[in-house]
């Protein structure tokens, strides 16, 4: 069996989940096993419906009104104790910053080793050999895992779902205590910023040190404004106190992957490629025709950004009207 | 309050990567080398929680002799001390790193220095396991939380904040606690002249931990395929206008 841990926000499983189930059903295939998963969380039953169609044989729920408020070491301890009981082949999880960061506390305490962020997975002798991503997803790692538990890449393969017969539904109780929930989220607090997130935009329009500074930025948000889109920024933008560091999109900020990336005065580092790269389409304004980002874009420009978005603006402004 | 830093040093590579002939390795000839953004804004917030609490900071890492570079960095900022474990340089699994950690950090305990707070980066920029932190945290026995971008103290407490979609989610902590860091928490700031000057004088403490048998091994690094359209250039400065505003409709997006 491989048991896949499903990552759930708000009700809703995340997408990664289902790509992760997709990799496991076919790791499943290959060795001729059988794929189980598993969600922790308060009232989380309704979630099984949303994995009928990804070939699982059993989904084990465990349910703990305290994991309402996220109790990562209290859930760690709960699927440690889930693995230990049924022995599976392999254990895995997407890869997010969840994801990792739930598979790395169950691991520590099973004082198991770990490979995150796999985009290949095969059974070799006693262990797997894997191939995965490193620095953000510039650079593929081959490796030998002398043990069974590994996260996979988000977005590196779509989610297939498949016609399922049946799947078989089981309550597992662990067995916790006080000092399990020592970590737990006190608060959440809902952010007070309007329109689209960078996560969600279809277009996002992105800044970097040819923008010169925060004031600027405007013509960036007006142009977003215009698209339905949202503003993000490269490092050099968040580190100058131009953007938050919310909106930085790179290695160390956020991995967008919009239909449409405008990259305005962006050179095109390899820790901001990581960031942009899942785009569908990626436009690119830049002076200098030979920025490595050209390199990464489906449509260039090359000119001063200073003069082409006010301009572009107009003219959008014009068709719109025009329409 | 006596804060422990773990950083890791890292080749910083520009706009494309070189790999050795052998594919082992970045070709590292021509870079410079550094640390994670988020590990530098680690560094940072030791170094404010010292300015407003007092106590003592220190950095240590697990790499090369050269990487006592970075440890001379974070000396030249403000960090007080500097623990070198010294490897030839291969690579070494989260869990054989974290091991070394942990011990160091005990053997440290026993001399006097009782920590209460280890920071580290959510992900080390090259190798990204998630996971040194959290396997440190789980060998102390100490609470751990991952990803934080802001630290405050209450009392014993920390109170510790992440990004969540659409928000924050906070937490409370007691000390002593295992914290990784996600840049963003703070602006790091570049060392001063004097501060280059002391750290040159300072002494490194090296220990030469011994190398466990691996439980994740690197076989060789490769180049993931790349998208090979060719680019359409839409045109040269605002004569490109009408073009940008015609693909933007042909795409859908107007
Ligand atoms: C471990 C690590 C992690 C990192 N993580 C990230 C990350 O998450 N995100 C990130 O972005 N970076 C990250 N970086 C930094 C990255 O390496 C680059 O330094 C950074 O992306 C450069 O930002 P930039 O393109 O805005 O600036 P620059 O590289 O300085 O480029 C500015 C560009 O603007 C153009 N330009 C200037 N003026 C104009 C104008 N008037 N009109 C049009 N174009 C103009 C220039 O031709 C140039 O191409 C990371 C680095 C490291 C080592
Ligand atoms: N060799 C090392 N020496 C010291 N600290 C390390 C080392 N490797 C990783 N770390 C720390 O652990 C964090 C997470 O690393 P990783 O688990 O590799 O993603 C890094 O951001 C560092 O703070």
């Amino acid at each position: 069996m491989i048991l896949t841990i499903i990552e759930q926000d708000k009700g809703k499983i995340v997408d990664p989940s289902l790509e992760t189930l997709t990799l496991a059903r076919k790791f499943a295939a290959e060795n001729g096993i059988q794929t189980s998963a598993a969600i922790a969380g308060h009232q989380v039953r309704g979630l099984s419906d949303s994995l009928k169609n990804y070939g699982l044989a059993k989904v084990y729920l465990i349910e703990n009104e305290r994991f309402a408020k996220s109790a990562p070491d209290a859930i760690a301890k709960s699927l440690s104790q889930l693995i230990e009981k049924t022995s599976p082949t392999a254990v895995t999880a997407a890869g997010t910053e969840r994801g990792n960061e739930l598979m790395a506390r169950i691991t520590a305490r099973l004082m198991q080793p770990m490979a995150a962020n796999c985009v290949e997975v095969k059974v070799d002798g006693d262990g797997f050999r894997v191939t995965r991503q490193r620095w953000g997803g510039s650079l593929l790692e081959d490796a030998v895992l002398k043990g069974r538990f590994f996260t996979v890449a988000p977005h590196a393969a779509p989610a297939e779902p498949t016609p399922t017969a049946s799947m078989e539904i089981e309550a597992f109780n662990p067995t916790l205590d006080e000092k399990d929930f020592r970590v737990q989220i006190g608060e959440r607090i809902e952010s007070e910023r309007k329109g689209v997130s960078l996560m969600d935009a279809k277009v996002v329009i992105g800044g970097g040190r040819g923008v010169g500074s925060a004031e600027k930025f405007a013509m960036l948000e007006e142009l977003a404004g215009l698209l339905h889109g949202a503003v993000g920024g490269s490092r050099v933008a968040t580190n100058n106190g131009w953007r938050p560091h919310s909106d930085q999109i790179g290695q160390t900020g956020k991995q967008i992957a919009p239909d449409l990336y405008i990259a305005c005065g962006i050179s095109g580092a390899i820790q901001h490629i990581v960031g942009c790269k899942g785009s569908k389409r990626i436009l690119v304004i830049n002076s200098d025709a030979d920025a490595p980002i050209f390199a990464r874009a489906d449509y260039g420009v090359i000119g001063d950004l200073h003069q082409i978005i006010p301009a572009l603006i107009e003219e959008i402004r014009r068709a719109k009207g025009g329409k | 309050m006596n804060t422990l830093v773990c950083i890791k040093r890292v080749p910083d590579t520009g706009a494309r990567f070189a790999l050795t002939s052998d594919g082992q390795d970045i070709d590292s000839r021509n870079l410079e080398f550094t640390i994670s953004p988020h590990e530098e804004c680690a560094v940072e917030e030791a170094i404010r929680i010292q300015e407003k609490q007092g106590g003592s900071t220190a950095v240590l890492t697990l790499g090369p002799e050269v990487a006592s570079e970075q440890i001379r960095e974070s000396l030249a900022k403000g960090i007080d001390r500097g623990v070198l474990l010294e490897t030839d340089g291969s690579e070494w699994d989260p869990q054989a790193t974290s091991q070394a950690i942990v011990n160091a950090v005990q053997s440290i305990q026993k001399t006097g220095t009782k920590y209460d707070l280890v920071l580290f980066g959510n992900e080390s920029a090259d190798s990204g396991d998630y996971q040194v932190g959290v396997r440190v945290a789980a060998a102390l026995d100490w609470p751990c939380i991952t990803g934080i971008k802001s630290i405050e103290f209450q009392n014993n407490q920390v109170v510790a904040k992440r990004e969540a979609p659409g928000g924050w989610e906070l937490f409370r902590l007691t000390l002593p606690a295992v914290v990784t860091v996600k840049e963003g928490i703070n602006v790091p700031r570049h060392p001063s002249l004097r501060g280059i000057m002391t750290a040159k004088k300072k002494e490194i403490e090296r220990i030469k931990p011994a190398k466990p048998e691996l439980k994740l091994l690197k076989q060789n690094l490769r180049k993931p395929q790349e998208k090979s359209g060719e680019i359409q250039i839409l045109g040269h400065g605002i004569e490109a206008v009408p073009a940008i505003v015609a693909k933007l409709k042909e795409l859908g997006v107007i």
